[in-house]
C-alpha cells in the first residue's frame, strides 16, 4: 500500500538525516481535502497520507525552504514543476530528494459536490468507485467521471527524475485527447471565445491565489505589485482583470506543467487552465518541448538556436 | 420589538419585490455560475439566489464595496476640479444575508463608526440600507457561529427576518422600519402552526452549528504568544493568497491609491490583505512583516486579540467561508483549538 510504504520511506529519510524535512499530505479536515504537512521527525511520518485529494502542487513550497534539504512527495506534473525550478536555478538538485508517486489521476472535489445532494460527510475510494456518505445515505460514483479534465489528458503520471518511487508505475496512456479545455476553446468562434474570456475573468477577486499555489510564480516582486513601472491599476476594472490573466498565462509559456494547481486554487471557479494548455501546445508543436521532462532542456522561451522554428513570424 | 410573526408565500415574493424596487434599490445574491454567488444590486425580475449557502464575497461588499471611487478630479486650466463620487440615491434593501454576515457587519460598525472617526462612505450606505435576514436552516459542517457569538436564526442586526418554511417564508419584523415594509397586503398573520414549524427548524439549525469552539479566553493567551515559536511552524502551509481575507465578512482593511491617466483620474480604495507582502512594505524597501510567520500572526491576532482589545468582540463570525475556500485546508477552527492548547 502506498500510504505505508511512504511513510517508511520518510520515517528512513529523517532518520538517516538524508533531509531537514518532508513536505508531504496530511488528512484534511474536511471530506474530499488533504492538506499538506511538513514532517521533521521520523515519529510524525505516520500524518503522511496518499489519496485522490492530493491534488496540491507541493514544489510551491519549495521556496520557503530554498535553504534546506527536503524531501518532497510528487506526482508526476509536481515531480516536471521541481525539474522546471532546478534548470531555473531556484536550488541545487542535490537539495531535494524527490519521493515520487505514480499518480492515480486526481478527483475533482467541487464536481463530487455538485452532483450530491445536501452536505458531505464522509468519502472513501474502492477501487474504481467513490462512496460518498451524505445526508440521504451513501452515494456510489464512478471514479472516472470525476477526475479533473487535466488530470484525465495526463500523459506523465510517473514522476521524472525521482529520487525514489513509492507505489508502482502506471501506464501513461491519457483517458482523453491532450490540451481538452484548450481544444474546446480553439473550437468557438472568435467572439464566443472573447465572450467566454471575459466571462471568466470578470469573476476575478484579485486574491492571486492562482499565483501563489503555482510553483512557477516565484518572481520577488510580481508585476501587478510592481508601483514603479505601475504596469496594472489595482482595482476591479475588467481591462486590469484581463491584463492580469492575460500576462500571468502568458509568463507560464514553455514552465506551465499541466498541474492545475491555479484552476483549483480559484474561491470563484474562474477556468484558467485553457489558456496554459494552449500555450503548452504551441511550444510542443513549434519546438517540440515539454516542461520538465528532460533535466537538461531550457524552456525555448530562455534559450536561442539559430534554427529555430519561425513559421509564427509572418 | 417583537410583533406577531407574518407570512409571505413564496408566489408572492417576486411582487414583493417589486413593491419594494419602487422606492429602493435591492441587493441581493446572484448567481454568477453554478456554486459561485456574489451580492450585487438587482431588478425584481432577476433570479436571486437564495438557496445556496453563503454567497462567496460576504454581504460587507454592499457597504464597503471591494473597489471604491472616492473622489474623481480633473485637471481644468491652471486649476484641479475634485468630484464626490458617494452618492446614495435610493434607500436601500439587502435580502438573503445570514446572520453570520449580518453580526459581521455590525462589527465593522465598530471600525468604520467608531468614537475615532466616522467613514462616510460606509457611513451613507450604512444609513441607507435596510437589511432583511435570513434564517439559515442548514448551517454547513464548517459552519461555527454558535461558537462567535451568534447562531444560524440570530435576529440582532435585522430590520426583517425570514424563515424559510418551504411553500412560504415566516417573516418578523424587529424594527419599525423593517415593519415598515410589511404594510403590503402579500403579508398575512402567520398561523400557529407556521410558528411551531420556524421554532422547530431553529432548534433543529442550532444543533448544526458547531459550539464547540474555545475562542473564550483566547485575547489573555493570545497576549503571551507575540513572539512565541507557536507561529513558526503554523504559516507553512499558508501559501499567502488572499483568498480567506476577502472573504472574510468582518477583514476591513483597504488600500487607497490614485489612479490617473493623463489630466483626470480618480481615487479608489481597494481591499487589500495582511497575507500579502506588499500589504506591510515600506518605501524603505524594509517590511516589518517580512515572512508567512508575521503576517499569519498578524491575521490571528488581528482577529482575536486586536479586535477584542478596541471593541471587546472578536473579529470571527464563524461562516467558514475561510475554511471552505483554502486552496491548502488551513483551518482556523484548529489554529483556534491550538492556541488554546499551546
Amino acid at each position: 500500500m502506498v500510504e505505508k510504504k511512504l511513510r517508511e520511506k520518510a520515517k528512513e529519510l529523517l532518520s538517516k538525516k538524508e533531509v531537514d524535512l518532508i513536505i508531504g499530505f496530511g488528512e484534511g479536515t474536511q471530506p474530499l481535502r488533504a492538506t499538506p504537512v511538513f514532517i521533521r521527525n521520523p515519529e510524525e511520518a505516520d500524518r503522511l497520507v496518499w489519496n485522490s485529494f492530493c491534488e496540491n502542487n507541493l514544489a510551491t513550497y519549495l521556496h520557503k525552504f530554498s535553504r534546506f534539504k527536503v524531501g518532497i512527495v510528487v506526482k508526476g506534473c509536481d515531480a516536471r514543476s521541481v525539474t522546471a525550478l532546478a534548470l531555473e536555478k531556484r536550488f541545487k538538485p542535490e537539495q531535494v530528494v524527490l519521493i515520487g508517486v505514480p499518480c492515480q489521476r486526481m478527483i475533482d472535489r467541487k464536481k463530487v459536490k455538485k452532483a450530491v445532494k445536501g452536505e458531505i460527510h464522509k468519502v472513501r475510494e474502492e477501487g474504481e468507485k467513490i462512496i460518498v456518505a451524505g445526508e440521504d445515505g451513501d452515494v456510489v460514483l464512478k471514479r472516472e467521471d470525476f477526475l479533473y479534465p487535466l488530470c484525465k489528458a495526463c500523459t506523465h503520471r510517473n514522476p521524472v527524475q525521482e529520487t525514489l518511487r513509492v507505489g508502482d508505475p502506471v501506464g501513461e496512456a491519457p483517458l482523453t485527447e491532450p490540451n481538452p479545455e484548450a481544444k474546446a476553446f480553439e473550437k468557438k468562434p472568435p467572439e464566443e471565445r472573447w465572450a467566454f474570456f471575459e466571462k471568466e475573468t470578470g469573476r476575478c477577486i484579485r486574491c492571486y491565489a492562482c499565483r501563489e499555489a503555482c510553483p512557477m510564480c516565484y518572481c520577488t516582486e510580481c508585476f501587478v505589485d510592481s508601483s514603479n513601472p505601475r504596469w496594472i491599476e489595482k482595482s476591479l476594472s475588467s481591462a486590469d482583470l484581463e491584463f492580469y490573466h492575460i500576462v500571468r498565462a502568458y509568463h507560464q509559456t514553455g514552465r506551465c506543467t499541466n498541474c492545475g494547481a491555479c484552476e483549483r486554487a480559484c474561491p470563484m471557479d474562474i477556468r484558467l487552465t485553457y489558456l496554459t494548455q494552449k500555450l503548452n501546445q504551441e511550444v510542443e508543436e513549434l519546438f517540440q518541448f515539454e516542461t520538465g521532462v528532460d533535466p537538461n532542456a531550457l524552456p525555448p522561451l530562455s534559450t536561442f538556436k539559430t534554427d529555430d522554428p519561425q513559421e509564427f513570424v509572418k | 420589538m417583537t410583533l406577531d410573526p407574518l407570512k409571505l408565500n413564496k408566489k408572492d415574493f417576486q411582487p414583493f419585490l417589486e413593491e419594494l424596487a419602487k422606492d429602493h434599490e435591492l441587493f441581493a445574491p446572484v448567481r454568477l455560475v453554478e456554486g459561485v454567488s456574489v451580492y450585487r444590486k438587482i431588478d425584481p425580475a432577476d433570479e436571486i439566489d437564495l438557496d445556496a449557502s453563503n454567497p462567496q464575497k460576504p454581504v460587507k461588499e454592499v457597504f464597503f464595496p471591494q473597489s471604491e471611487a472616492m473622489l474623481r478630479f480633473e485637471k481644468v486650466g491652471n486649476r484641479h476640479k475634485v468630484t464626490s463620487t458617494d452618492e446614495v440615491k435610493k434607500p436601500r434593501v439587502v435580502l438573503g444575508a445570514r446572520a453570520c454576515d449580518i453580526q459581521a457587519i455590525s462589527l465593522l460598525d465598530d471600525v468604520f463608526l467608531g468614537k475615532e472617526y466616522t467613514d462616510v462612505y460606509f457611513l451613507k450606505k450604512r444609513q441607507s440600507t435596510l437589511l432583511v435576514g435570513f434564517a439559515c436552516n442548514h448551517p454547513l459542517s464548517t459552519c461555527f457561529c454558535a461558537s462567535t457569538g451568534g447562531g444560524p436564526f440570530a435576529r440582532e442586526g435585522s430590520d426583517l427576518f425570514f424563515i424559510d418554511l418551504g411553500e412560504s417564508y415566516l417573516v418578523e419584523a424587529l424594527t419599525e422600519k423593517g415593519r415598515a415594509l410589511t404594510q403590503s397586503k402579500l403579508f398575512v398573520k402567520a398561523s400557529e402552526k407556521e410558528i411551531a414549524l420556524a421554532s422547530d427548524l431553529e432548534k433543529k439549525a442550532a444543533e448544526r452549528s458547531d459550539a464547540s469552539l474555545p475562542v473564550e479566553g483566547i485575547e489573555k493567551k493570545l497576549d503571551q504568544l507575540m513572539e512565541s515559536r507557536f507561529w513558526d511552524r503554523l504559516h507553512e502551509k499558508c501559501i499567502g493568497c488572499g483568498v480567506c481575507t476577502f472573504l472574510c465578512p468582518t477583514c476591513h482593511c483597504f488600500d487607497i491609491v490614485d489612479e490617473a491617466v493623463n489630466e483626470q483620474g480618480q481615487r479608489v480604495r481597494n481591499w487589500d490583505t495582511c497575507l500579502s507582502s506588499l500589504y506591510s512594505l515600506e518605501t524603505s524597501g524594509h517590511n516589518p512583516r517580512p515572512t508567512g510567520r508575521e503576517r499569519t500572526r498578524q491575521r490571528v491576532m488581528h482577529k482575536f486579540n486586536y479586535f477584542p482589545k478596541n471593541f471587546k468582540k472578536i473579529a470571527c463570525v464563524g461562516c467558514g467561508r475561510c475554511i471552505v475556500y483554502c486552496p491548502v485546508n488551513f483551518d482556523i477552527r484548529q489554529v483556534i483549538q491550538d492556541i488554546k492548547n499551546y
